[in-house]
């Protein structure tokens, strides 16, 4: 066990840098996720804490302990890759006991382990089998039982479920947390699924362009973001954004589930604390105990969730109502969230109007 | 297996679904049914026929009689004679031995050789492209031309290789003008041919193991030494199993280099089996003999051949 922190991390690729200052700190026996759009710089993160990549500045320690320079397999982090990246030509068997042998163990000592650990995934019937005649999850668990046999310090995972199909990938997450909980090791895993991110971290660490954006619990990121990327990422469908007349330096934010659709008949300013925006709703799609409401508005297209119970129907006149304890307000030229007093007043300017 | 299993019952259905549809009351169509496959792959058959068994029957129908080039009606039936003389031969074993000689050790080295240049070359930057593009080479240029060449720098006297040997201050060397060093000298040859090939067939291998591989290796701490015997050499079997097939067959028919370089001398040292049934057939109108020699030889490379796919077969990782 061990907690992972990035100093002022750089990375460059011929001049490049994809990563720039990166500062983070895993804590011992977190469960971080790296998340956010391909191209963020999250797997580089990752392979650079296993060594796999270099460091082109800063400093990285796991355990307190400086390792920039410590070859991968000295580092006691172990990885589950993407692809699985299991030995073809070797059994279940040696493929977990490769890295048990490789560190001096005994014959005798790496079956003992490599027997335990199959009884803990359900691979012991499979042991002599080659990789090319397992399912895709039986790969997974095999990928899974060479990084746990390891007994690792820190163990780190790329984007392990991306391969699995919709069921298995619930399935195994559900598998993962109670992994975790049992080994109280720290992890690390890389994703680009927010639900992932969301379902299973306690720590999320969202990154965009090689920036980290917000490192938060998932809560705090729903409710809390940032800024308008974080805003906009973390949540399906994402948040709206509009423009606001009256305050041209900022934009409003609301989440879809948090705003109310009525039809619009009477042209009857309600009373209201909040946003109204009348539009024309366009689509409607149905996703069985709820329902998402695409509605135009003079220059914005918003999506509202409501609930299956009434629906309304498309080319009717609509009214989208937020409160105003519902609204985010973020500079429109940097992204951040407007807090404090200077929200308070933003939120008063708009109650009531139609923006 | 599973597809199989599962294959199986759909198959059926539609055969017999077939039957259903072509009941069996009208037997000419019935017949037609029955004959059409053959009648598909007649024109193929034919061509094999014509092209393939017709020559590789007529080569042992020959084997069995007394015959020559220069009157090809005057064939005699001699039964097994021309293999009794052959075995009865002792240039005949020295041309076998010599055979099996240059086969393993071009095979081996040009395997081996090919194998680590292969390591070395596979990197990304343009030198490496270029050395890759030269050490090919060799394989474009005609047979005839290589040996010349190799006369030429193998010359005792005005030799490239002895002036580089003298420069170093070593002693001058033989090649070809030895019965010890002219076999040897062949095989260098045959090498310097056939490397590049390999190296080119080894990098497209090494290329297409999967690099996350490695890097999950390297998380278990294996060495380099075991990586490398571990991984790389089990996932590049098909590649070496491959070369393996193939060289050995190009090599069992060495010809051109013998022609042109040695012509089978100094005293048959480097008459090899190609060599030695066309000096049987065109120098001393043997015909039978040069004819029984062709069955061997082709009985050598067929049972070579089989023992490379009963051994490695089973030996090789196919993904």
């Amino acid at each position: 066990m061990a907690e992972v922190t990035l100093k002022q991390i750089t990375k460059k690729y011929e001049n490049q840098a994809v990563i720039e200052n990166l500062n983070l700190s895993v804590p011992d026996g977190s469960f971080t996720v790296l998340v956010g759009p391909s191209g963020c710089g999250k797997s580089t993160t990752l392979r650079m804490i296993a060594g796999l990549e270099s460091i082109t500045e800063g400093e990285l320690q796991i355990g307190n302990e400086k390792v920039n320079h410590t070859p991968p397999g000295k580092r006691d982090v172990a990885m589950v890759f993407q692809n699985y990246a299991l030995y073809p030509t070797m059994s279940v068997f040696d493929n977990i006991g490769f890295g048990l042998r490789n560190r001096g163990l005994s014959r005798v000592e790496t079956k003992k382990q490599v027997e335990e650990i199959a009884e803990v995934v359900g691979l012991t019937d499979y042991l002599q089998r080659k990789p090319s005649h397992l399912s895709g999850g039986q790969r997974q668990r095999v990928a899974l039982a060479r990084a746990m046999v390891k007994k690792p310090k820190v163990f780190l995972m790329d984007e392990p479920l991306s391969n699995l199909d919709a069921k298995l990938r619930n399935q195994m997450r559900v598998e993962l947390t109670s992994l975790h909980k049992q080994m109280g090791t720290t992890f690390i895993y890389v994703t680009h699924d927010q639900v992932e991110a969301m379902t299973m971290g306690d720590q999320i660490v969202v990154m965009n362009q090689g920036e980290i954006q917000q490192v938060a619990s998932p809560i705090d990121l729903y409710s809390m973001p940032a800024n308008l990327f974080v805003a906009q990422f973390i949540g399906s469908p994402p948040m709206n954004v509009v423009s606001m007349y009256n305050q041209p330096s900022c934009v409003i934010g609301f989440r879809p589930e948090k705003a109310a659709i009525d039809v619009f008949e009477s042209l009857d300013t309600v009373a209201g604390k909040g946003l109204m925006l009348n539009g024309v709703l366009v689509s409607r799609e149905i996703l069985g105990s709820e329902l998402l409401y695409y509605v135009e508005t003079k220059d914005e297209r918003v999506v509202v969730k409501g609930s299956t119970e009434s629906i309304i129907e498309v080319g009717m006149n609509v009214r989208v109502s937020v409160d105003a304890k519902h609204l985010y307000f973020f500079d429109r030229a940097t992204g951040t969230r407007i807090i404090g007093e200077k929200r308070k007043a933003m939120a008063n300017s708009v109650i009531g109007g139609i923006a | 297996m599973q597809n199989e299993a599962v294959a199986k019952p759909e198959i059926e259905m539609l055969e017999s679904a077939h039957a259903q549809a072509w009941p069996q009351q009208k037997p000419a169509w019935g017949r037609w049914e029955t004959i059409r496959p053959y009648a598909y792959v007649t024109p193929a058959l034919l061509f094999f026929a014509l092209f393939f068994f017709y020559p590789i029957g007529y080569v042992m129908y020959l084997s069995f009689h007394d015959w020559s080039l220069l009157n090809l009606e005057a064939k005699e039936w001699v039964g097994f004679a021309n293999f009794t003389e052959l075995f009865q031969e002792q240039d005949f074993y020295q041309v076998v031995i010599n055979t099996g000689l240059f086969t393993v050790l071009t095979v081996a080295l040009g395997i081996g050789l090919a194998f680590l240049l292969a390591l070395w070359l596979n990197r990304k930057a343009k030198i490496y492209g270029i050395i890759q593009g030269t050490i090919f080479s060799p394989h474009i240029i005609s047979l005839v031309s290589v040996s010349m060449l190799w006369m030429w720098m193998m010359d005792p006297q005005y030799g490239l290789l002895n002036a580089v040997l003298e420069a170093l201050g070593l002693p001058a060397y033989t090649w070809l003008s030895d019965t010890k060093s002219a076999l040897l000298s062949l095989v260098l040859v045959s090498v310097w041919k056939v490397v590049g090939y390999n190296t080119i067939v080894f990098i497209a291998g090494l290329q297409s193991i999967p690099r996350d591989i490695y890097e999950a290796a390297e998380l278990d701490r294996s060495s380099r030494i075991k990586t490398l015997y571990k991984i790389t050499v089990p996932m590049l079997s098909p590649t070496i199993f491959f070369l393996l097939v193939i060289n050995t067959i190009s090599s069992f028919q060495v010809f051109d280099t013998i022609a042109i370089m040695t012509q089978g001398g100094p005293v048959s040292s480097t008459n090899m089996l190609v060599y030695y049934i066309y000096e049987q057939g065109m120098d001393f109108f043997n015909g039978g003999i040069a004819s029984a020699a062709s069955v061997i030889l082709l009985g050598l490379v067929g049972l070579l051949t089989l023992v490379h796919f009963a051994f490695m077969s089973r030996r090789v990782h196919y993904r």
